[in-house]
């Protein structure tokens, strides 16, 4: 495969951001490698290529933001906001990730193997997330639709007025939030979860250890006898 | 916004370039706060009945070998060192503090007087990291641990005294990125305790707060446990005492901070572009701080 070599160490990054937004004939099966990223923010945001780019090192916030079709890939550990707004494509980080992760994501699957901050998936509307650590409080607070699938532990307020997101955990959760409920896994929700560990690594981890978390659909629609509760 | 770093040099062949090692990750937090900068920096300790007086004037022309000078006179006491720097002077005395503050606030009331200690020396003022830092030869520091800041002020006003870090007490300084929505009141109560202050900034409110109860008894940890249940507001603070470092970061982690641990050194930032200059930074553990959870670095 062709590999092109980018250097932020010399070159700035609306450079190599600029080369990302290129056509996407130019860039469709590329492999675009970026060296010393050193934690620079919105590296490779926007993409809409079948572009396989590789970040090798720490990215700081927004990295790979609003991704489409394109496969990213941070070796090191990223700042807030990774692949917030994903419209499709993959996103995988090999260390951490800090707040926000995936927040507001439409699609794609978002893969972070070590722990996710505060307010992971937040507002997700329908991309997937698996995140190898834990993921820390507020997480997937109103989480629309989607499936996010945590294998260490889950911080307070997990699922906080929660739509209709998929929330499988292994660990422990320190606290539900509001109108979030352990559920029943039935096959289909078994199988996404199969499906899901299998794509994101996984895949020799048991789909039983985990409990899925969803909405109580309580909160959908407002009852002034409750208003206090809102 | 505002950016924060610190730094503790384990490895004692690096700590005479503290200052060379430290001067990117500030000029690196240059976009989270442009508008001033400041340091603390530790080094070697004066003697065991001695005080560095950290002073600052507004008056680029001001003389301060007349203040030197009248100090001998007024006091009948020699200064033992007097290094300045711009605007800024660290004069060395074996004279109790609050002998110095009222002779300062008698003599030279538009002198400030900026931390005292027998370890720390302060410099902060108006201007982006780079000017700050070029004109206090910050590259030229020693010492074992340090503390910055690089200010974007949204609460009060741009002036070096509204700059970061905030002392009290004695070897003792703190560093706020964030608001707390309760610092007048906060203020208010530590008022009634008899503290005085000198701006109306909310960080000097933490950092009293949180002296005022170390003087009360607290530890550093029991302190910051009441800090949790006072301080409402944002807050990542990073705080450097004689011997350590110290970082916390409120229940919400609304405010970032990214934390490197090697052999040789430790190191803390707002984000990680200021670490990646570090050397053999690659084998170092980078993480992120845990929100409500007090982190600790012993010299």
């Amino acid at each position: 495969m062709e590999s092109l070599k980018y250097d932020l160490a010399k070159i700035p990054l609306r450079e190599v951001n600029q080369f990302l937004h290129s056509d996407a004939s130019l860039l469709n099966g590329k492999h675009i490698e970026i060296n010393n990223p050193n934690g620079a923010h919105n590296i490779a945001v926007g993409l809409k290529s079948e572009a396989i780019v590789t970040i090798h090192g720490h990215a700081g916030y927004y990295a790979a933001g609003m991704n489409q079709i394109a496969d990213v890939t941070i070796e090191g550990s990223v700042g807030s906001g990774v692949a917030e707004n994903m419209m499709s494509g993959r996103v995988h980080v090999k260390g951490f990730a800090s707040n926000a992760a995936g927040a507001t994501a439409n699609g794609g699957l978002l893969v972070i193997d070590g722990d996710a901050g505060l307010r992971c998936g937040i507002s997700l509307k329908g991309a997937d997330i698996v995140v190898g650590g834990s993921v820390g409080s507020f997480s997937a607070f109103m989480a629309q639709a989607g499936n996010m699938v945590i294998l260490g532990d889950a911080g307070e307020g997990l699922g906080d007025s929660i739509y209709e997101a998929r929330l499988f955990v292994r660990g422990k959760v320190i606290s539900l939030g509001a109108d979030c409920e352990v559920k029943t896994m039935s096959l289909e929700d078994r199988k996404i979860l199969v499906d899901l560990l299998e794509r994101s690594g996984h895949g020799d981890v048991s789909p039983e250890s985990f409990t899925l978390y969803g909405s109580a659909r309580t909160l959908y629609h407002f009852n002034v006898a409750k208003s206090g509760a809102y | 916004m505002c950016g924060i770093v610190g730094l503790l040099v384990k490895n004692p062949k690096m700590r005479a370039n503290i200052g060379e090692l430290m001067l990117p990750m500030l000029i690196g937090m240059t976009e989270r706060g442009p508008d001033s900068a400041g340091l603390a920096v530790f080094g070697a300790a004066v003697g065991a009945d001695e005080r560095k007086f950290s002073l600052y004037t507004g008056e680029l022309d001001f003389n301060w070998q007349k203040l030197s000078h009248d100090f001998l006179t007024h006091l009948g006491s020699k200064v033992i060192n007097f290094a300045q720097k711009a605007n800024h002077a660290v004069l060395t005395t074996h004279l109790e503090p609050e002998t110095v503050k009222i002779w300062l606030k008698e003599h030279y009331p538009q002198v400030h007087l900026l931390a005292i200690g027998q370890l720390m020396d302060i410099y902060k003022d108006v201007g982006t990291p780079a000017e700050v830092a070029a004109r206090y030869d910050f590259s030229q520091l020693s010492g074992s641990h340090l503390v910055g800041h690089t200010r974007m002020a949204t609460e009060s006003a741009i002036t070096p005294a509204h700059a970061h870090p905030f002392t009290a007490g004695q070897d003792w300084c703190l560093v706020h990125n964030g608001s707390l929505s309760n610092a007048p009141s906060l203020r208010r109560k530590l008022q009634h305790e008899g503290i005085c202050f000198e701006t109306d900034n909310d960080t000097e409110a933490a950092c009293r707060f949180l002296e005022w109860r170390m003087r009360e008894g607290d530890d550093l940890k029991t302190a910051l446990e009441h800090g949790f249940e006072e301080l409402d507001g944002f807050y990542t603070l990073l705080m450097g005492t004689k011997d350590q470092l110290a970082l916390v970061r409120d229940p919400f982690a609304c405010k970032p901070a990214v934390v490197a641990e090697h052999d040789d050194y430790v190191a803390i930032a707002s984000e990680f572009r200021s670490l990646a200059h570090l050397p053999d930074i690659k084998n170092a553990k980078v993480f992120e701080p845990s929100p409500k959870e007090m982190y600790v670095w012993k010299v």
